[in-house]
């Protein structure tokens, strides 16, 4: 059997009192886009931020094409291949376009001393190509802070994609977007897929997931209440049955 | 880790170069821009008030042998401030160090080379400051103190650890004239050049250097804005933080040695007076205690201000009580002048 890309075998995760996570089985196939459906406070952030290595799990274990990987961190993940857009965006206004393009992956020199121009470059060819950014005020030394919502947006997503991961992860990415980004973002997580890449992609709009996902494993409070493939469910179905999930905690 | 990115990268066929534009640049360098013009000011007002003290060299000689004392340690206290941190210790620091160097001196006198005991001795101070710095650094990072509560602690704590090492003793270090380490630190190059000043300026090009030019700058500008989006991106913000500050740690201990060698004599409170004026070069300088922003050349001129304004008062004609109320006067114009323009700015 082929092994899964990325995979978290027994994972719950406690903040104090809260209990985010509880003993959550969950995988991701090769060339697979899985989206995560759930409600408000379900637990979606927490999961992938416990794959992305920015969280521990209180217990479980994490496998990267079927390799355990004890001790996760965000460098380690990012090494293995991840990349990640964060709900909460995880920008830095004060700091301009380019800073926030590579931040936390300065590309540098020798001895950690920064190649501030082909960080600039790289962000100059970024906006230009992929980001089809119009306004003026966007260029790679402007301030991010300074930027519109969706601008903002822009900036995380092209971040995520920028670095060719193999494991492209988004939360949210489509929130506050206009219909045309959205639009355009949707054929972003397409083309991951045809890139023989693989996703994980949380949206509110089922509309969204649907279009995107091969895959759709459904998280309520904690658990994952359960899953199916796309290609078997209509999409009147999948509604119905996001609201049984609502009112009952479970699938079927 | 980088070498992959960039293996990954396509060649680049198009560079990034923005036609100079005289607005953008007076917008990004607001802050500097400002304090200069607050400093150029003061000084034509200097000029004019007492043109036979401030056309003389002998003033400006004046000014560098003093100045360096505080301002090469406002220099890293800018990067702590910039990481959205605070460090109120650095005084009982420069104490500190010279308690080690007192100690190293004594202990080495086996030796019976003054010039080896007194390396020796600079060695164990920079050491002893690294390590307090450290320590600021670790309390702050793994109990999650804020370090404006944790530097106060410390400040009493190494100040009332110098009191009891030393007991309140002060005594000559005569001695260090005998070795080069005196010309080196502070003696003059020329008849007006002050040594301090010299390393004040090594400091200022390596802490800007360091700031703006490596990824450690890097990031202690992104811990200062945003420490959530800093570690969601896997910045190791706890070891940066260290980092930041141990380098107040030796950067102080080396000001210690400074300003005991200047004397040639050591004091149990070193450091004590400088507290303030250093804070003050920070902030006069322009960077924010809100964090993310500040530069090393806007500190610089502060704590040229700062350490003008007492001479200065004086030299114009008023009597030295009036030097608080112009030092307060001048920081709380700047301040407000810098919130206005970082305003403007966003
Ligand atoms: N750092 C934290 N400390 C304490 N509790 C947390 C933390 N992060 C998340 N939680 C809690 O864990 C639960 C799951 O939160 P999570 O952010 O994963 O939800 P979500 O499914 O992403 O929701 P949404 O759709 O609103 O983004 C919530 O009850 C939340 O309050
Ligand atoms: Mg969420």
């Amino acid at each position: 059997m082929e092994e899964y890309r990325l995979e978290l075998k027994h994972v719950s995760k406690s903040f104090g009192e809260v209990q985010a996570l509880e003993n959550i089985n969950f995988h991701l196939g090769q060339n697979e886009v899985v989206g995560l459906l759930g409600d408000n406070g379900a637990g979606k952030s927490t999961l992938i931020k416990i794959i992305t290595g920015y969280h521990q799990p209180t217990s479980g274990e994490i496998y990267f094409n079927g390799k355990k990987v004890d001790h996760l961190t965000v460098p380690k993940a990012r090494e293995l291949g991840l990349e990640t857009v964060y709900q909460e965006r995880a920008l830095a206004e004060l700091q301009t376009l380019w800073r926030n393009i590579f931040l936390g992956r300065e590309l540098t020199t020798w001895m950690g001393f920064l190649d501030i121009q082909r960080m600039r470059d790289e962000t100059y060819r970024l906006m230009t190509e992929s980001m089809g950014f119009t306004s003026r005020a966007v260029n790679p030394d402007s301030l991010v802070g300074k930027y519109s919502g969706g601008e903002k947006q822009g900036v995380a997503i092209v971040r995520a994609l920028f670095f060719n991961a193999d494991i492209v992860v988004l939360d949210e990415p489509t929130m506050g977007l206009s219909l045309k980004e959205s639009a355009k973002l949707i054929s972003f997580v397409n083309g991951i897929k045809q890139a023989g890449k693989s996703a994980i992609f949380i949206d509110h709009n089922i509309l969204h997931v649907y279009n995107v996902a091969d895959r759709v494993v459904v998280i309520d409070r904690g658990r994952v209440a359960g899953e199916f493939q796309t290609k078997n469910i209509g999409l009147n179905e999948l509604m119905d049955k996001m609201v049984r999930v609502a009112e009952t905690g479970r699938l079927s | 880790m980088n070498s992959q990115n960039k293996a990954r990268l396509p060649e680049i066929t198009q560079h990034y170069k923005p036609p100079f534009n005289l607005r953008r640049f007076i917008r990004t360098n607001s802050a500097q821009l400002g304090i200069l013009g607050v400093f150029v000011t003061l000084w034509i007002i200097f000029i004019v008030s007492a043109p036979k003290t401030f056309l003389a060299p002998h003033i400006y000689s004046a000014f560098m042998a003093s100045t360096p004392f505080f301002a090469i340690m406002a220099i890293p206290l800018t990067i702590v401030v910039i990481a959205k941190e605070i460090d109120l210790s650095f005084p009982s620091i420069m104490a500190m160090g010279m308690v080690s160097f007192n100690y190293t001196y004594g202990a080495t006198t086996f030796i019976h080379n003054t010039t080896i005991q007194v390396f020796l001795a600079i060695v164990a101070a920079l050491v002893t400051g690294a390590i307090i710095g450290w320590l600021n650094g670790f309390i702050i990072v793994k109990f999650g103190i804020p370090s404006l509560v944790v530097t106060i602690g410390t400040q009493f704590l190494w100040s009332g650890a110098d009191l009891v090492l030393t007991q309140g003793a002060n005594f000559s270090l005569e001695y260090i004239k005998q070795t080069f380490f005196y010309n080196l630190f502070v003696g003059t190059i020329g008849p007006y050049f002050p040594m301090q000043m010299f390393w004040l300026i090594v400091v200022t090009i390596l802490g800007w250097i360091l700031l703006n030019r490596h990824r450690f700058g890097a990031h202690v500008y992104l811990i200062g804005d945003n420490i959530n989006s800093a570690e969601l991106m896997g910045i190791n913000t706890g070891r940066v933080r260290i980092q930041a500050f141990m380098l107040v740690g030796v950067v102080s201990a080396f000001a210690g040695i400074l300003a005991s060698f200047y004397v040639a004599y050591f004091w149990p409170n070193v450091g004590g007076g400088y507290l303030l004026q250093t804070l003050a070069s920070v902030f006069l300088g322009g960077t924010s205690v809100f964090g993310g922003t500040g530069t090393i050349l806007g500190t610089f001129l502060g704590a040229f201000i700062i350490g003008a304004i007492e001479a200065a008062t004086v030299a114009v004609g008023l009597t030295g009580f009036w030097t608080n109320f112009i030092y307060g006067l001048i920081i709380v114009l700047s301040v407000i002048m810098h919130t206005y323009l970082r305003k403007r700015g966003e």
